[in-house]
């Protein structure tokens, strides 16, 4: 038993090393002067300072607040019109209700080059002028049936009665909804926007169709383009750094947060 | 405004705005690529963009090459992660939540930067890019979405199938072959979904990691659209589409066999 | 020792299980004879599938030994074990059909093709389910899964069948009708059948031997007849049947007092002036119109039908109330005459009579029992840092819902009616019982909060 323990540990740690070496790297020499990576020319943490500073690097930094600009909004809009389709949904029946959700997962199982390149001829069809208005429909497109689908599980769960409950105790529908609806639907709705933000942050093909032709650049279609351009951006290596240490602290919040939630809930 | 106010008294009507919205931004979208893909370049009817490609020697390899490398990639991580999934969700062999959370970490993060260090780490450990770099780096990129279904249905597993296999007379090892692995049928099937969609359909990752030297279908409809080939990239799209919808169908009826398993619960 | 072929098919010596610090089976023994029907019986949470579950080989015991046929299998793993289960929730492979659930065990052991098809065969047409053998396992029914899953452990002709509330999930028709056929299956296969239920109905109906449980030990071992007609405790009177349980004293050999009258009864040697435990079932009590020759007398509080008899309240002379049955109806409010034959009064002795703790002097007036610490009346001779005895009384208990009224919190864990007040156990946070009499009303799992008055901690050096 302590054997095969072992060699299993050591099979998931041989993974992890896998598919972490190329952050490490990337980490490690994050913190040199270096054009090119690979050569180890002292230690320094210029390129995290010319990284904040504005200079030649200016559209790196602009590309990332483009990415939060834009994740933040398709994650509040498509927050919004999903909770809403959600409950809709929820109270359709019969075939309409399987239509719903046929078409909900349409977006969802399409591959991205696809969504983005449908989008693209709409776009170019209805002569729309291709930029930040049309990057965030498209990312609302691709974010909205995550959040349905977030947002649905707590309907179900819900009791279907206190609505009814609601009005029975006077209170008028818009009031029931507000007081009794949204409060049930809250952990759906925050867990569907984080996940939307998330979806729109890492969306790199929607958006390359999607931009126009007007210099928008995200994260992702700033890499591809410096990628294709040959030149890794050297401040390239801080910002994934950051990105990665980023993610890291906010997941290991989360769980340790719903780890005690857990805990608690047990020993009740 | 009052008739307005109406219609959304009755919460079914809810679901019209979104209703709506997905006609407009994912039903007319995809007719639209239909439309095109039977258009020739004036816009008329026409059947010359379906011929060009099957009469075009190249773009057909470039389309069974990508289902190839798909094929190799979803393989090597079904390979590598279920082994990880099972001893991830199994209790005496690894307690720790940590280990799981590192392991879907990677998906959180951004694909092309995770992209973009696989090909650092390459140019690093002096790996020349080209077709076995652009499969090891799209096994990294994808791993983690293979662990995690599997995961998720072998830790959600009722615990009394594989007692009751045990008192019926199995060992561990038929245990395993026998009810740890149909069991977790559903949880592959969605794991080569997640992992052979994206990689049939990529363009960017398999760029970065064969500086471009190695062709993809993805980046075969990138580069007509790019070049104002609409038509042409609209009867590749479709092309795709026709093979995942297929793909699609035929996982779902995968799992509709072997995922009922929600009944008694 | 000499090596002998038991009469016992299964033996568990002084089982001990935890569950992190938690004592779920607290040294267990039961023999089982060959080919008998057990019913292991007590309330949820009392370590009933626990002890199953190690008879299956799912999980090992802190301490004892676990013997079948003689043969020590206390480590063996439980595919190597000769017992097959019948699960709570069935645990039908959703993958396999019918018939391939059932043959799951046989193609195991590398059984004849054809052997197995007879076999299956069989199983199936003993649970009655010939023609379902192609049949998808969710396309059943609760009733059909039950029987699937029945056909999948005997098929194995196991030497044992333990059944975990194999009828818990159904509904109470269906559950009857399966009452009827495990007991004629039991017949037919002539095996041992091992039965978990928290159901004392279903436990009387079927069992050759009870096994009642509770907060991990055995309280009685008997047959149906023994733990209905002579439970050994309030505990198993209160959960086998309907019961009226009085707080009584043993005046001499085959008298006794309870009600506020004294009683001939059939018991002895319980000595002189013992405190006991007297159980009356409500059928027992004659209740008649006419008060002249009645024993005592009480007014009827409430008559509710219940379909063969009427359940009557009568609140009795000296106050306390006890349940009757009868045929026939009495008007509420109306005297009625009560008689108790010497044959139905039921004396037990008392598990305790006052609560009795150890526990450490703090120092002059201030002793800590139960890892708390209480205020005490100062006593000669007894310094602090010394051990004590303290004794408390169960009516000078308080219980109270506001956390911070008293010195320590507790959950309510088992309520007997005793006629004019509830005895209580209390279980505080440390894991320890209490007991406490009360006249306010509790429910089960009710938080409370414990206080006791300085003056009525008897303390006494150990």
């Amino acid at each position: 038993m302590k054997m095969k323990k072992l060699i299993a540990q050591s099979y998931l740690w041989i993974l992890l090393i896998m598919l972490y070496s190329p952050i490490l790297i990337i980490a490690i020499f994050s913190f040199t002067e270096a054009k090119v990576l690979g050569n180890w020319t002292g230690f320094s943490t210029k390129l995290y300072t010319s990284l904040f500073t504005s200079g030649s690097h200016h559209s790196l930094m602009s590309a990332i607040q483009n990415t939060l600009i834009i994740a933040v909004l398709a994650a509040i809009f498509s927050t919004i019109l999903g909770t809403i389709a959600a409950i809709g949904i929820h109270n359709l029946r019969g075939r309409r209700k399987a239509m719903m959700n046929t078409l909900n997962n349409i977006p969802m199982l399409n591959p991205d080059i696809i969504t983005g390149i449908s989008l693209f001829l709409l776009f170019v069809s209805l002569g729309i002028t291709q930029g930040f208005t049309t990057v965030i429909l498209a990312h609302i497109t691709f974010c909205t049936p995550y959040v349905v689908l977030c947002v649905m599980p707590r309907l179900l769960q819900m009791n279907p009665n206190i609505y009814e409950a609601a009005l029975d105790l006077g209170a008028t529908p818009a009031q029931a909804m507000r007081k009794v609806i949204l409060p049930e639907l809250k952990s759906g709705m925050i867990s569907g926007f984080i996940m939307a933000f998330t979806l729109s942050i890492d969306d790199f093909a929607v958006t390359l169709f999607t931009k126009g032709t007007e210099g928008l650049e995200t994260l992702s279609t700033y890499i591809y383009a410096d990628a294709r351009k040959g030149g890794l951006t050297p401040e390239l290596r801080p910002l994934s750094t950051i990105i990665f240490v980023t993610v890291l602290i906010l997941l290991i919040v989360i769980n340790v947060r719903s780890e005690r939630n857990r805990k608690r809930v047990e020993n009740l | 405004m009052k008739w307005l106010a109406k219609i959304f008294t009755k919460r079914s009507n809810w679901s019209i705005p979104y209703f709506i919205f997905l006609l407009i931004f994912v039903v007319l979208p995809l007719v639209l690529i239909f439309i095109y893909a039977f258009q020739n370049n004036d816009g008329e009817f026409s059947l010359t963009n379906f011929t060009k490609f099957f009469s075009s020697p190249q773009d057909a390899n470039t389309f069974v090459y990508s289902i190839g490398i798909a094929i190799i990639t979803t393989l090597l991580c079904l390979l590598l992660g279920y082994p990880a999934a099972y001893i991830l969700s199994n209790k005496s062999l690894c307690r720790s939540q940590v280990m799981v959370l590192l392991f879907i970490l990677p998906m959180w993060i951004n694909i092309l930067v995770r992209t973009l260090a696989t090909v650092a780490l390459f140019d690093f450990i002096r790996v020349p890019l080209g077709q076995g770099a652009l499969i090891f780096g799209m096994v990294y990129n994808f791993l983690p979405f293979m662990i995690y279904p599997i995961y998720n249905t072998m830790a959600k597993m009722d615990h009394s199938y594989i007692e009751a296999a045990q008192d019926l007379g199995a060992n561990p090892v038929t245990v395993f072959r026998k009810v740890v692995i149909p069991l977790s049928m559903p949880g592959v099937m969605s794991g080569i979904m997640m992992v052979f969609m994206p990689t049939i359909s990529t363009f960017a990752i398999a760029e970065l990691l064969t500086m471009n030297t190695i062709k993809l279908f993805g980046t075969t409809i990138q580069e007509n659209i790019n070049n104002g080939m609409w038509n042409y990239g609209a009867v590749l799209s479709l092309i795709m589409l026709v093979f995942i919808l297929a793909m699609e169908v035929f996982s779902d009826k995968k799992e509709e066999a072997s995922a009922n398993d929600g009944g008694l619960i | 020792m000499t090596e002998q072929k038991s009469d016992f098919i299964i033996e568990l010596n002084h089982i001990s299980k935890s569950f992190k610090d938690k004592c779920v089976l607290d040294d267990v023994s039961i023999s089982v004879k060959r080919g008998e029907f057990v019913t292991i019986l007590g309330p949820s949470g009392c370590g009933k599938t626990t002890l199953l579950r190690l008879l299956a080989g799912f999980g090992n015991a802190d301490e004892g030994e676990i013997r079948i046929n003689g043969e020590d299998i206390t480590n063996t793993p439980p595919h190597k074990r000769p017992v097959n289960t019948v699960f709570q929730r069935y645990a039908l492979f959703p993958y396999l059909n019918v018939y391939d659930n059932i043959a799951f065990g046989l193609k195991l052991q590398k059984v004849q093709e054809d052997e197995i098809d007879m076999r299956v065969r069989k199983a199936l047409k003993m649970v009655g389910m010939i023609d379902y053998e192609w049949r998808d396992i969710n396309s059943l029914s609760g009733g059909q899964q039950q029987r699937v899953a029945i056909a999948r452990a005997i098929v194995n002709r196991p030497q044992v069948l333990l059944l975990d509330e194999p009828l818990a999930a159904l509904d109470l028709k269906m559950r009857k009708d399966m009452q009827m056929e495990l007991k004629e299956m039991h017949k037919n296969l002539g095996i041992t059948f091992i039965y978990v239920t928290h159901d004392q109905e279903e436990a009387l109906t079927l069992s050759d031997t009870i096994v009642v449980m509770s907060e991990g030990t055995v309280q009685q071992i008997g047959t149906p007849m023994d733990i209905y007609n002579e439970p050994k405790n309030s505990f198993v009177a209160d959960f086998i049947g309907e019961s009226n349980i009085l707080n009584g004293i043993m005046i001499k050999d085959k008298l006794v007092s309870f009600l506020g009258h004294e009683f001939e009864c059939v018991d002895s040697g319980f000595g002189e002036n013992a405190p006991v435990d007297v159980v009356i079932r409500p059928e027992d009590v004659y209740i008649m119109n006419n008060t002249d020759a009645a024993m005592f007398t009480g007014v009827v509080k409430s008559c509710i039908f219940k379909g063969v008899h009427y359940e009557i309240t009568v609140l009795t002379e000296n106050g306390y109330e006890i349940l009757i049955q009868d045929y026939n109806a009495f008007e509420v409010e109306s005297e009625v005459g009560l008689i108790i034959k010497p044959s139905d009064i039921h004396v037990m002795e008392k598990e305790r009579t006052c609560n009795t703790l150890e526990g450490k002097m703090l120092d002059k007036t201030h002793v800590e029992i139960l890892d708390t610490s209480f205020l005490c009346d100062e006593i000669e001779g007894i310094e602090g840092g010394e051990k004590v005895k303290v004794e408390v009384a169960f009516d000078k208990i308080d219980l109270m819902d506001n956390e911070e009224d008293g010195n320590l919190l507790g959950d309510v864990r088992f309520i007997l009616y005793k006629g004019d007040h509830y005895h209580l156990t209390v279980r505080t946070e440390t894991g320890e019982n209490i007991y406490v009499d009360t006249h306010d009303v509790w429910d089960n799992r009710d938080l409370v909060s414990v206080r006791i008055q300085p003056e009525d901690l008897k303390i006494t050096l150990l």
